[in-house]
């Protein structure tokens, strides 16, 4: 299996259909990769199938980068 | 021209489908290939759905005021057919009375019922129509619900209620190809009007231009037009079964 990175930049490409180069940790979902309200909570469920967690309504606020969504996941993932 | 109502190979969830307008849509669904599982409240009520369906769908008890029986369905549905198409918030109750003499416990279960269902259940099924961008949410809710009637103020906010939801939650899903909509009837001949008094029957005859109760096939047809692919830019709208009564 892919390492944790891999896979949430793999989840972002899919969920919001956007190049992966574009992908980049910095990257905002709402203002660099066009991802809507819904849009995101889409990525936030796909993200807690993916690693088998539930993320709170107040930890998923946060995740508005790339990066954010890297490292709650590397911190919260259960495998 | 065919495919535009074309439903052949979808799966529906009716709540309240033991008789009347939930058993006509469940019926009427499946007369255009659909597979439903119909719900009852009672176990008894479900083999009656079962053996009505047959081949075509299942019975099944469920309590729609409570989250774990509506998980446990949702549970039953993605394991058995692995998809659900269509969902008709059908199930409700009356618990009339004049506002003076209403019990809060009247208020409460008919607003848990009615509307709160919906709440459940749309939630339950959201996120598997989300996936697969297909979807149709139809909810049943009433002439009265616009007009209002003496004697239902519990049933009627309940009723407007669904209908606010509804409009809501089509703004929110419109992109991901999930429609939301209701069907409001007007007087039919079912069970739940059979329980109006004669005052109450007369007052309502009076205003119904088309001069009789309505069928529970007419409102299913009204739903079975709602959740076919021709009615796929339609949402957020409520199409009124009414013989004319309220025209709104």
């Amino acid at each position: 299996m892919s390492n944790i990175e891999d896979r949430v930049k793999k989840i972002i490409v899919e969920q919001l259909g956007v190049k992966e180069e574009e992908v980049k940790p910095e990257a905002s979902f709402e203002n660099d990769l066009g991802a809507d309200s819904l849009d995101i909570v889409e990525l936030v469920m796909a993200l807690e199938e993916e690693f088998g967690t539930e993320i709170p309504d107040e930890e998923a606020e946060k995740l508005k980068t790339v990066q954010a969504a890297i490292d709650y996941v590397n911190n919260h993932a259960n495998d | 021209m065919s495919e535009l109502f074309k439903l052949t190979g979808q799966v529906a969830l009716v709540t309240g489908a033991s008789r009347g307008i939930g058993k006509a849509i469940a019926e009427q669904l499946v007369a255009q290939g659909v597979t439903v599982v119909g719900t009852a409240t009672t176990t008894a009520g479900a083999e009656a759905i079962s053996s009505y369906l047959g081949e075509h769908g299942v019975g099944v008890a469920l309590d729609v005021t409570a989250d774990e029986s509506v998980a446990s369905i949702l549970a039953f549905i993605d394991e058995t057919y692995g998809q659900l198409d269509i969902l008709v918030n059908n199930a409700g109750i009356t618990k009339d009375n004049l506002l003076m003499r209403m019990k809060e416990d009247d208020w409460d279960s008919v607003l848990d019922t009615n509307l709160k269902s919906v709440f459940r259940l749309s939630k339950g099924v959201l996120r598997g129509m989300m996936k697969r961008r297909h979807g149709r949410i139809i909810n049943i809710s009433s002439v009265v619900g616009t007009t209002g009637n003496p004697g239902q103020v519990n049933y009627c906010a309940a009723k407007a209620g669904v209908v606010g939801f509804t409009k809501s939650l089509a703004q929110e899903i419109a992109a991901r190809g999930i429609t939301v909509n209701c069907v409001a009837p007007g007087f039919i001949d079912t069970d739940m009007t059979k329980a109006l008094t004669e005052d109450q029957k007369q007052a309502i005859f009076s205003n119904i231009p088309a001069a009789r109760l309505g069928k529970p096939e007419e409102i299913a047809a009204a739903v079975v037009f709602l959740a076919s692919p021709g009615a796929a830019y339609i949402t957020g709208e409520t199409i009124h079964v009414n013989g004319g009564m309220a025209m709104v």
